[in-house]
């Protein structure tokens, strides 16, 4: 119950760890599926019609349900801290971004339970995915990204007001920690892609529920317009995952190689530039739906722009590591691994960037080899990292080390095993999305490979849940700061009080705990007298909010059709369902906007009590 | 906050800008701003959308044919007034009288209420006509855009009224101010997004 009322954001953040890490496995299991199927040639360990279902849920779901949450997480757990803040600005919206993508997941992922699951890739283009052509599981891909999305963008906002508003005295822009950063422009690319998407899934839904015309060409419509709204949000979304990465690895490698990060305003300016630049290229993406090459050319050559302050980015790590005294924990591990195979997902980019070239690349494994490279070498190893780095912070418990460098050499071997021989099968021209292919084409070794390197990961995957597991039997007793530290996050407990700083600091450089350690100060210097803290208080609403919505989304998607168990048609075959569950939405809203949230005190003797100081 | 915290906080004199008294005010107006960017999104892609579609009628009726541009000049107009309206309740607001936040916000309601009216009527007319949702992608387009913005409006309506009710039951503190204020920020945007509809739907589908 407490964990369905908290709104605390640490809290939230082991609810964005739970869910996201299981929708991981969950997602994990189907790309083991795939790469099962497609481990020898004219394999039928599962049917076609399933393999579509798989790489279409595996795709949606890494996305979507995995990788968003999981840098939500991280956020959530170190934003906050590393701002000095007494908690986010809207704790009751963060609960309720949390849930609404939790039944938005659980929504999507029911669809292999009743009647299968979308089947139309995780793109689902029209017409594909129309009306025509979409199976019934399309529709729990419409209605539970739009559940999911919604949750996302009011997080991103959330986060948003929290570090504009919220910072320590003293914290100003150009002193915020880089994962601040970088929080805060990935915030911002959700805040304007993620309704462009939400059009494109409505648009859809209303073409498949309410028989529109968007996509379908005899009554006029266009399919090429789904494709611009879904990578206006599709492309600047590669990079929603792929910043936080970069602020990961600034955390990590300044920490462990014990120096300040090299050009941080050159890597700050990064940042935002890259950020800005996301928005102007999603059309690299449809090269070949016959733009013509004026278009082309233009989101070519943009797309290549990017690679330059990628470009600063990565050297200012490496001048960061150069001539530091670097320790290879774990979490240091995954960041240093990260840079190498961060290059090569970059090159291959800019080799895709290229229309022409593009031509013949385009759906072929070596793209797959190119967004994997990116997206599991990049963010994924980043995650590992923050999870290593931060874990202590967020549970008062050390991971263990040893099993930790298991994981990362068994993902670190798997993952390249896996994917760096998709390159090769790309050019050979084998395509994506088949369900299997002949033998004697030359791929049958390079598959088999592939296979075996995505168990390996499955390996480091399993260690690193054993990890959890017995971490999880030690009792609490993580030092304050674990790591010798730089920022705020480790001057306080760990874990940290419900208040997180009894008295806010007071931040007097970059770097603010180093600061203080360099002048030889133990602690923090407090901005304010200790005093009583203002606390809101837990709700159930934004959890029963996020169900009133669950049951809507059953509601529209079942309306229109016809059941042959007089019960279910009575019930289903109409908009009752959508309007009880819009009416609980509305009601809880409502109740919420009635009742102010007094919140409560914590007095300072109690704080004193739990020997709690700035 | 306490209940005796709260009778001291409305007997004490309430600054000039009540919605920007507290660091919680201040968040929901940043935070309101952000949501609104993220709404000029939503509404740009269903814009972008309509242009592309605005000629595609299939076989039934286009713009030029449908568009009754008297009826939907008078629905602008009440609109715009509303617009105004809700900046004299905010104005009123800033003066700390209740009485006329609430005198204003109820015309703003009034008026936001008639042009809904208009809209349904104007729907129904075109329905009767044979443009209805699915008949082509430039009606299904139509619909959307604008019954999207028509939506917005209600949720507007049903939102300020409901402020007034809060008003009358606890006055005007720091916790209803920025409440106040948000309204009719939200308000404006509406308003703007429909003066936008007016030129791209209206005048140039008229045009043609
Ligand atoms: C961890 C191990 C992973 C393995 C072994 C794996 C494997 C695969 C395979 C075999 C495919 C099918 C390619 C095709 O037939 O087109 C695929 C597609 C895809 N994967 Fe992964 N993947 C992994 C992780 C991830 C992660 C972490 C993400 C994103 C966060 C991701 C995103 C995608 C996407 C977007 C597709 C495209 C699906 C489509 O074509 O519709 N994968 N993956
Ligand atoms: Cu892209």
């Amino acid at each position: 119950m407490e964990w369905l009322t908290t709104v605390d954001h640490k809290k939230i953040a082991v609810l964005y760890l739970v869910a996201g890490g299981m929708f991981f496995l969950i997602g994990g299991l189907e790309a083991l599926l795939i790469r099962i199927q497609l481990m020898k040639p004219e394999f039928d360990f599962v049917p076609a019609h399933t393999f579509n279902e798989l790489i279409t849920m595996h795709g949606t779901t890494m996305i979507f349900l995995a990788a968003m949450p999981l840098i939500f997480a991280l956020m959530n757990i170190a934003v906050p801290l590393q701002i000095g803040a007494r908690d986010v600005a809207f704790p009751f919206v963060n609960a309720l971004g949390f849930w609404m993508f939790f039944f938005g997941g659980l929504l999507l992922n029911l669809s292999w339970f009743l009647g299968g699951a979308p089947d139309a890739g995780w793109t689902a283009y029209a017409p594909l995915s129309g009306p025509d052509f979409g199976s019934n599981g399309v529709n729990f891909y419409v209605v539970g990204l739009q559940i999911a999305g919604l949750g996302t963008f009011i997080g991103g906002i959330n986060m948003l007001a929290t570090i504009v508003n919220m910072r320590a005295p003293g914290m100003s822009f150009m002193r915020m920690p880089m994962f601040v950063w970088t929080s805060f422009v990935t915030s911002i690319i959700i805040l304007f892609c993620f309704p462009a998407i939400t059009v494109g899934l409505v648009l859809l839904m209303f073409d498949r529920l309410f028989d529109a015309n968007f996509f379908d060409v005899a009554n006029g419509g266009n399919p090429v317009i789904y494709q611009h709204l879904f990578w206006i949000f599709g492309h600047p979304e590669v990079y929603i995952l792929i910043i936080p990465a970069f602020g990961i690895l600034s955390e990590v490698i300044t920490t462990f190689s014990s120096k300040r990060l090299y050009g941080y305003s050159s890597m700050v300016f990064a940042t935002v530039l890259i950020g800005f630049l996301s928005f102007m290229v999603w059309a690299h993406h449809m090269f070949t739906t016959g733009l013509g090459p004026v278009a082309n050319s233009l989101f070519g050559v943009a797309t290549m722009l990017i690679a330059v302050p990628t470009g600063i980015k990565i050297f200012n790590w490496i001048f960061t590591m150069w001539g530091g005294h670097i320790r290879f924990t774990t979490a240091n591990l995954f960041a240093v691994a990260f840079i190498p195979t961060f290059v090569i997902g970059g090159v291959t980019g800019v080799m895709l960037a290229s229309p022409p070239a593009d031509f013949q690349y385009h759906d072929t494994y070596f793209v797959v080899a190119h967004f994997h490279y990116v997206i599991v070498g990049g963010l994924i190893f980043a995650v590992f990292a923050g999870l290593f780095y931060w874990w202590p912070k967020l549970f008062g418990r050390m991971l263990s080390e040893t099993m930790g460098k298991w994981t990362f050499w068994l993902f670190f071997t798997g993952f390249h095993m896996t994917f760096f021989v998709q390159h090769f099968l790309g050019l050979m021209g084998m395509p994506r999305r088949v369900f299997t292919y002949l033998k004697g084409q030359g791929w049958d070794e390079l598959n088999f490979i592939s296979t075996i390197g995505a168990f390996l990961m499955a390996a480091g995957t399993i260690v690193f849940l054993v990890n959890i597991a017995v971490t999880a039997r030690k009792p609490v007793g993580a030092p304050a700061d674990p790591w010798d530290g730089r920022t705020l996050e480790w001057t306080i407990p760990s874990p940290p009080p419900e208040f997180n700083y009894a008295q806010i600091p007071l931040v007097r450089g970059l770097d603010a705990l180093w600061v203080e350690k360099t002048e030889g100060n133990k602690e923090m210097v407090p901005s304010e007298p200790l005093g009583p803290i203002h606390l809101p208080s837990p709700t159930i609403l934004p959890f029963l909010m996020s169900v009133g919505l669950f049951i809507a989304g059953f509601g529209f998607m079942y309306a229109g059709q016809h059941f042959d168990n007089g019960l279910a048609q009575a019930l289903f075959n109409n908009y009752i369902v959508a309007g009880i569950g819009l009416a609980l939405f509305f009601a809880c809203m409502f109740i919420r906007s009635l009742f102010d949230d007094r919140g409560f005190h914590v007095e300072p003797e109690g704080l004193q009590e739990k020997g709690a100081k700035a | 906050m306490s209940a005796q915290a709260e009778t001291v906080l409305k007997n004490v004199q309430l600054p000039e800008e009540p919605e920007k008294a507290t660091l919680e005010g201040r968040n929901k107006i940043l935070g309101f701003w952000f949501f609104l960017g993220g709404e000029s999104v939503l509404f740009g892609s269903l814009f972008a959308t309509y242009i592309a579609l605005r000629n595609q009628n299939a076989s039934g009726p286009t713009g030029a044919e449908l568009f009754d541009l008297t009826m939907v000049a008078i629905a602008t107009f009440l609109l715009l007034t509303s617009s105004m309206t809700s900046v004299l309740a905010v104005q009123a607001m800033h003066r700390h009288d209740v009485k006329n936040i609430k005198l204003w916000f109820a015309i703003t309601v009034l008026l936001g209420l008639a042009f809904l009216g208009l809209e349904i009527y104007e729907f129904n007319n075109y329905a009767a006509e044979g443009h209805l949702f699915n008949s082509s992608a430039f009606a299904s387009a139509f619909y959307t855009l604008v019954g999207f913005h028509g939506g917005h409006v209600l949720f507007g309506v049903v939102w300020i009224a409901l402020l007034i009710g809060q008003l009358a039951k606890k006055g005007l503190t720091v916790v209803t101010a920025p409440k106040i204020y948000l309204a009719a920020l939200y308000w404006h945007f509406v308003d703007l997004v429909w003066v936008f509809i007016f030129t791209v739907v209206y005048l140039m589908g008229k045009v043609g």
